[in-house]
């Protein structure tokens, strides 16, 4: 199960939707082993493709290092498909090299529907998890 | 000649679980060979057909090796060499 505080979840979809049709793709970092996404780092599509997305791997050196300096792991990637359903292709399991994260999908086919799934994928298999969105206090 | 190696955690099966090894080796590829008599099974993980695969990165420092020189980069004591796995996918 992935649970994730309504204001992410909301820009990972806003990042989405600005960048189609293009995919979109990022991470959401937290403490190591926590297992809480909370710290929100859109990256930059190095493909800028509808069809394929992958990190500028420079900026994934300079975020990955962040992340090691602040004793986070990459708790959430996130991509979108931008014409297709919020399910891992091929490509994307043959690519996902984090166990431990949630694979994040998002769909942009439909300008008024949100699809926002979430999966494990560890040795080629997909399982999908349910997500929670837990809201955050509005201060009174 | 000493280089100091971050690995990945999904290759950190094969280093015993460290985070960091140490590696010697003039070039990248090198370096590799050296790796996987250390840590059996690495080189192939990381080399396909004498050149870096293509959906692993692997830095010199704060440099893409791709952009300079590939497998034939050259090292020099003191370098550190980091390994991240590509983060990509696509629609099919």
């Amino acid at each position: 199960m992935l649970r994730i505080d309504r204001s992410i979840y909301d820009e990972i979809v806003a990042h989405a939707r600005r960048d189609h049709p293009d995919e979109a793709c990022g991470v959401v970092a937290g403490p190591a082993g926590s297992d809480r996404p909370v710290r929100f780092v859109e990256m930059v599509n190095a493909e800028r493709s509808p069809t394929f997305y992958r990190f500028d791997s420079l900026e994934q050196l300079k975020v990955w290092r962040e992340m090691e300096a602040r004793d986070e792991e990459p708790v959430v990637i996130y991509h979108s498909h931008t014409a297709t359903e919020a399910y891992p292709s091929r490509t994307d399991v043959s690519y996902a090299s984090e166990p431990n994260a949630h694979y994040v999908l998002v769909s942009t086919r439909e300008p008024d529907t949100v699809e926002f799934r979430s999966y494990r994928i560890v040795d080629g298999a997909v399982t999908e998890e349910p997500v929670e969105i837990t809201g955050t206090a509005d201060p009174a | 000649m000493a280089i100091e190696v971050s690995i990945p955690t999904i290759l950190r099966n094969l280093t015993d679980g460290a985070k960091t090894v140490e590696g010697e080796g003039g070039t990248i590829g090198e370096l590799v060979t050296d790796l996987d008599k250390r840590h059996p099974g690495i080189g192939e993980r990381l080399v396909e057909g004498g050149a870096l695969r293509r959906f692993v990165n692997v830095y010199l420092n704060d440099e893409d090796v791709r952009f300079i020189g590939g497998i034939d980069a050259p090292l020099a004591d003191g370098d550190t060499v980091t390994i991240l796995p590509a983060v990509a996918g696509g629609m099919r």
